[in-house]
């Protein structure tokens, strides 16, 4: 790749190409495997992996969910509800930086030669569906709300009463990272308030387009931070529901 | 070479690699030059041009970052030299300079940047509402702080050209400079689609005409802006945003057919701009060939000709209903 840069400037590229892989690796197993996902009463506990919520179809174990919704579904239950988190990142406007620059290389970075020798960028289908962005960011609202809710349902420790643990701490860390994540977004920041023309005209969305302003500037600060912890989420909780670990806390 | 540039450093010296050639081609040529301190690259190359190449070609005016004539790509990467301090590079290495490469080159560090010229040509200028009775009866608009504050960051923009010459769209791709404004222009645009008394409608020319969606977001203008301008978070994206709205979101467009919000049409919008030809450039002169600056400057004067004076100085009053 033609340049005249002397600095190190495959090193973010590598980095960013080697967490992201690991990620969709580890993700892609957790989807599949399909077990060890909810840490249930057996354990005094409600725990349910972010990957596995809200689990709706007829496989879903006992205890794991509100009641079976989807019956034609066989395969796993997260397969079915990672095509909206998944969206969301990979049409994120801060994701298409990272995979652009590190997968597609175009470019590998600022003022290295492109990789390809002609380019459209995101005029032409499959691309164009980047657009749509904001779609998924509505899906992942409504995700981050069932992720809340597991969060506090995961106080409750069947058969002991109310308690917390450690594993309720990484649920309510997870849904705080995610809202994070979310409320930074550029296209919520843009239907809040930055498609407004005049703000004196529209003072409380002047409010809230202030107010996310500055979380939109820590945006990739949020997707790193929300993307490892809920892989850490899961992995915390597929421990304790196979009997790797033991959840430490306490109840009242 | 590399022991000598050791011997160099030791001895208080610096290499310098500067581009020498024209239109026709050309290679690095080395200079050693005594290191002084507080330097910027600027000045050791007015040194060389000074002591060893006096016919070494460099466009420079202001020296403080404001004028943005001294672009170059040092060590790769597309900067200022007025405000590249030569203690910030690498110690014991030779400072390569080159000349810009999205635009062809003049001569020696003198890049022919009139692409960007026929580009801001293109942007449909500023175009006011009509004033209401009571400004009519105030002499003239009347704008909130808060409503200009957004535009002034792009405002900021000494036209650098450095955004435009790191953006991979046309740097690496000549094809695309006939179909792409830039990221320099979709500042501009920004500026105007931002601005609360403007109705002139842009989305639909950004998205056909100037390649909006060519932009992948990769943010290398953003970090080479010497402003500090978030070019990305603050104009591309919100017009990409606002694309969408027009183009890509039923809700959007339910909510403007029920809201019934006036705007002047894409036609319209298109009509306004000051010319409509290609905007592929090539050179055809020297420097003084290059067409009079009656860039995107002309339309600025408008957009800022209110009674409301100079967008930093609007005054702070109470904005007239719609």
């Amino acid at each position: 790749m033609p340049t005249l840069r002397k600095d190190r400037w495959w090193v973010q590229q590598v980095v960013t190409a080697t967490v992201l892989t690991l990620f969709v690796g580890y993700a892609s197993w957790a989807a599949f495997v399909n077990k060890n996902y909810y840490a249930g009463s057996g354990l005094h506990r409600d725990l349910i992996s972010p990957f596995y919520s809200p689990c709706l179809t007829e496989s879903c174990v006992p205890g794991s969910h509100p009641g079976t919704i989807i019956t034609w579904w066989t395969i796993s239950p997260a397969l079915l509800i990672l095509i909206f988190p998944l969206g969301f990142r990979l049409t994120c406007y801060y994701y298409r930086k990272a995979y652009y620059r590190s997968f597609w290389m175009a470019p590998p970075a600022c003022a290295v030669s492109d990789a390809h020798s002609s380019y459209s960028g995101e005029t032409r289908f499959p691309l164009l569906l980047q657009n749509v962005h904001r779609y998924f960011f509505y899906a992942g609202l409504v995700f981050n709300v069932i992720l809340t809710i597991d969060a506090f349902v995961a106080f409750r420790q069947p058969g002991i009463g109310i308690g917390f643990s450690v594993g309720t701490a990484v649920l309510l860390i997870n849904a705080l990272l995610l809202w994070s994540y979310s409320l930074s977004c550029h296209s919520c920041r843009h239907l809040c308030g930055g498609g407004v023309k005049q703000f004196s005209q529209s003072p409380i969305r002047y409010r809230v387009w202030k107010l996310l302003t500055p979380l939109n500037g820590r945006h990739m600060l949020f997707a790193w931070m929300s993307l490892g912890f809920v892989a850490f989420t899961d992995l915390y909780i597929r421990l304790v529901a196979s009997g790797t670990i033991h959840d430490y806390g306490f109840h009242f | 070479m590399a022991e000598e540039i050791i011997r160099n450093t030791a001895k208080g010296e610096v290499t310098m690699r500067l581009w020498r050639g024209d239109e026709t081609g050309g290679e690095f040529a080395e200079y050693v030059m005594p290191a002084q301190e507080g330097e910027v690259v600027l000045d050791v190359i007015h040194r060389v041009q000074a002591t060893e190449a006096p016919d070494l070609a460099c466009r420079w005016n202001c020296k403080a970052g404001k004028c943005g004539s001294c672009s170059a790509e040092i060590n790769g990467r597309p900067a200022l030299m007025c405000m590249t301090r030569m203690d910030t590079l690498p110690p014991g290495e030779a400072v390569t300079v080159a000349p810009m490469r999205t635009f062809p080159i003049l001569r020696d560090l003198v890049t022919d940047v009139s692409y960007n010229y026929e580009v801001a040509k293109r942007i449909p200028p500023f175009h006011p509402r009509e004033k209401t009775d009571d400004e009519e009866e105030a002499g003239g608009y009347r704008m909130q702080q808060i409503d200009v504050e957004r535009s002034q960051e792009f405002r900021k923009c000494i036209e650098c050209y450095l955004c435009q010459d790191v953006c991979h769209v046309i740097r690496d791709h000549e094809e695309n400079k006939t179909a792409f404004a830039g990221p320099r222009f979709f500042a501009r645009s920004a500026e105007l689609e931002m601005h609360p008394l403007d109705v002139n409608d842009r989305r639909e020319l950004l998205q056909k005409e100037q390649g909006l969606g060519k932009c992948n977001i990769t943010k290398c203008c953003t970090e080479v802006c010497p402003e500090h301008i978030k070019i990305t978070d603050n104009a591309i994206i919100p017009l990409k945003e606002r694309v969408v709205d027009a183009s890509y979101d039923p809700v959007a467009w339910l909510g403007r057919k029920i809201l019934k919000r006036r705007k002047s049409t894409p036609a319209e919008a298109e009509a306004d701009a000051p010319s409509t030809g290609p905007a592929a450039v090539q050179p055809e002169g020297g420097v003084h060939g290059i067409p009079a600056p009656e860039h995107a400057d002309d339309a600025l004067v408008g957009a800022w000709a209110t009674d409301a004076g100079p967008g930093g100085d609007a005054p702070a009053e109470d904005a007239p209903a719609e």
